[in-house]
């Protein structure tokens, strides 16, 4: 589309005209702006999308507040930008936003040649597809011949012609950069299936004219472990992003919860007094307040919560935690020790 | 340094010439120095941020499918073969759409001044209806009109044997390949190069003579009759390669896919509106009085349009006719929306994977500069013909 084009040239500009060495970190540019400004997804239920009042809500919106939360000690001093699978990048990199929470596979290419750091992973997720029920088809590996609705830009759009030339079948793509008008297209049987990471056939199926005609196939093609993403070059920023990210996950571990922080403030155990600042050290190191942890879990929650309250087995998405367990729930969810 | 022996003894910085000369250098200077700047900057900020530069990247392997493609193409081959069928897919529509609109935009034009009141009102109702809906809207109407009311491969309409309509595209039988082709397509051309010469000779002796001679109709049987002979001399060849259903979809045949379609009706409807105001001024503007004096002399309807009005009305219609040519391959950029692999697409896509912006966009720009530079030299040229013939 022309905009995306526009989108690219102004991005361009940044680079072009973004003049000598920088000279205040991301932490001080944010702080001096007075709210961050986080890149999300437009429009993928349970993981970021505007409710009817047109408050942001889902499990990315949330992490990206939790980096608010930590800096400001207010998780409200936010701005999201809606960003396409194809303008993320380019955002990221043009200093357009601070932070990218967006769905975002880790990759060797991503983090090296585009410049990038992936921070904790906040979702581990895979690959599915999506097909109507009537077309009666039970595997992947039946879907020769088929027309496949596709997001450009994505890992996904290499998976699904990775895994098409693995099993040596033949298949179209139909690739449609907004999501709104993709789902459209496969709804109204342009395409035979959508692919897509598992999470988001979800909450593309919870949001169809008729959720139940649709299944979702058993294959998951693909390892897409989802995390927010900084720019190369700012270790401090990197840190604060990625220990944000920790902090929702330690305090599930430690059972902290929005609701009993205050009481866990006076728990003997020293390494929650170390978390929540009770004993201080550990803000001062991120150059942050003593109670940036606290904060983040008073607001927000610790990571379970947010799972349960966006995307849980309570909201329309039903997703089960699975992968996104903690470790010592049998799943891959484990933060580095706060010491 | 202060006089350069001129014979008038003028101090250089009062020469206007060499004045105009050191202003030259002093302009280019600038501009060199400042493209120096922006792209060392560019380089600067790009190592800082250690994102890679260069071409390299159009050698390596795409590793995506593209839905629709002139030449073969697989995810196995590289940036620069996907890079290339993009483009041609962008030759493809433009090509196909600027033809249909210009015959689309005359019959509307000629349309909008016909005598018989209807007509020309649902010219103009038409002209004013596509002029002020902006053509991203449009795209997303056809393309919805697509999906939205045909059926599923399965339950295809069937209008005539062997073309099919469903949500998947127009299905449509093909030729299979037959020797006769080959002769035919050669029968055909030696019409057209024959057509040429009898027109030329048909001039000449006109000019010489004053007599007429039935250039038209004796070419039409050339060009078609040529053909059809070797066809019939052949044994009339007619096996075609029907298209059928095949587990989710059609095979065999052809298919024009949806978003094909709805690019191209959307891009002919929209410029069709255009180049029929274009149309209808160049005609208005040939002099009533132009009109009498052909007809008084004593030429039929047909030959006051061929030899009086058109020569002088194409003089006004080919520059801005041009532009619209340029714009229509400028908008069929639009194709992202509705997801055909245009050049825009297939670049945007090559960006995001290798994460080289400034590449991408520089060759998205290189490419569509030379588009529009191919098109403007041949409207030109053409333009410069019509020039001569009108004086």
């Amino acid at each position: 589309m022309r905009k995306t084009v526009c989108f690219f040239v102004l991005a361009l500009a940044v680079l072009v005209f973004a003049t000598g060495p920088a000279v205040a970190g991301t932490l001080d540019e944010v702080k001096a702006r007075g709210y961050l400004i986080a890149g999300v997804n437009g429009g993928v239920f349970g993981f970021s999308m505007p409710d009817d009042k047109g408050t942001w809500k889902g499990l990315d919106v949330d992490t990206a507040k939790a980096i608010a939360a930590a800096v400001f000690g207010d998780a409200e001093k936010i701005k999201f930008s809606a960003l396409t699978a194809v303008q993320r990048l380019p955002a990221l990199q043009s200093k357009e936003i601070d932070v990218l929470c967006r769905n975002t596979t880790q990759t060797l290419t991503r983090e090296t040649t585009n410049g990038l750091n992936f921070v904790h992973v906040n979702y581990y997720d895979g690959q599915g597809f999506l097909v109507p029920k009537k077309l009666g088809v039970k595997s992947a590996k039946e879907l020769k011949g088929a027309t496949v609705c596709v997001l450009p830009g994505t890992t996904t759009e290499l998976n699904v012609a990775d895994f098409f030339r693995k099993h040596n079948m033949e298949w179209k793509p139909v690739v449609i950069e907004q999501p709104a008008e993709l789902n459209k297209a496969f709804f109204s049987g342009r395409c035979d299936c959508l692919t897509s990471d598992a999470s988001q056939l979800a909450a593309h199926r919870s949001v169809a004219p008729n959720p139940d005609d649709y299944v979702l196939l058993p294959e998951i093609i693909s390892k897409e472990p989802l995390a927010p993403v900084v720019r190369h070059g700012d270790d401090q920023w990197y840190d604060i992003v990625n220990w944000s990210v920790m902090a929702l996950i330690q305090a599930e571990e430690f059972g902290i919860t929005s609701k009993n922080v205050d009481e866990m403030l006076k728990s003997k155990d020293p390494g929650i007094q170390r978390f929540l600042g009770v004993t201080p050290g550990m803000g001062k190191a991120l150059g942050l307040d003593e109670r940036w942890a606290y904060n983040i879990i008073k607001q927000l929650g610790n990571y379970g919560e947010i799972f349960e309250r966006n995307v849980g087995v309570n909201t329309p998405l039903k997703l089960e935690r699975g992968l996104n367990a903690l470790w010592t729930e049998g799943g891959l969810m484990y933060a580095a020790p706060f010491r | 340094m202060a006089n350069t022996g001129s014979s008038e003894n003028v101090p250089f910085w009062f020469d206007p010439k060499k004045r105009s000369i050191g202003a030259q250098i002093l302009a280019l200077c600038m501009v060199g120095l400042l493209s120096w700047y922006l792209i060392s900057n560019v380089l600067h900020n790009l190592e800082k941020q250690s994102i890679a530069t260069g071409f390299g990247f159009l050698k390596k392997e795409a590793a995506f499918e593209i839905g629709e493609s002139l030449i073969s193409y697989s995810a196995a081959d590289t940036y620069a073969r996907a890079l290339v069928v993009g483009a041609l897919n962008t030759v493809k529509v433009a090509f196909i759409g600027i033809v249909l609109t210009i015959v689309l935009g005359t019959v509307i034009g000629i349309a909008r001044l016909s005598k018989n009141w209807l007509v020309s009102r649902l010219a103009g109702a038409y002209i004013e209806v596509m002029q002020d809906i902006p053509v991203l809207l449009q795209l997303f109407f056809w393309y919805a009109v697509f999906y939205e009311s045909l059926p599923a491969p399965r339950l295809a309409l069937n209008p005539v044997p062997g073309v099919f309509l469903c949500n998947r595209g127009v299905m449509l039988p093909v030729l299979e390949s037959h020797p006769a082709h080959f002769y035919i397509l050669l029968a055909f051309v030696l019409g057209i190069v024959f057509s040429v010469y009898l027109k030329r000779w048909a001039k000449k002796r006109r000019d010489a003579t004053g007599k007429p001679f039935p250039v038209f109709t004796l070419s039409a049987f050339m060009v078609l009759g040529l053909p059809i002979m070797v066809w019939l001399g052949f044994g009339m060849p007619v096996k075609m390669d029907v298209p059928r259903l095949s587990g989710f979809n059609f095979e065999g045949g052809t298919t024009l896919s949806p978003e094909f379609m709805a690019l191209l009706m959307g891009l002919v409807l929209y410029t069709a509106a255009f180049v029929a105001e274009v149309v209808r001024a160049g005609i208005q503007s040939v002099g009533k009085g132009q009109r009498e004096a052909a007809m008084s002399i004593g030429l039929k309807g047909g030959q006051v349009l061929t030899l009086v009005i058109l020569p002088q009305a194409l003089r006004v219609i080919v520059p801005p006719l041009t532009s619209q040519m340029l714009n229509l391959t400028k908008n069929s950029s639009l194709a992202v929306a509705i997801g055909y692999p245009d050049f825009v697409s297939v670049a945007n896509t090559t960006i995001n994977q290798t994460g080289q912006s400034i590449e991408g966009v520089a060759l998205i720009m290189i490419v569509y500069l030379f588009f529009s530079l191919a098109t403007s030299a041949f409207m030109n040229w053409y333009n410069r013909r019509v020039a001569l013939v009108e004086r």
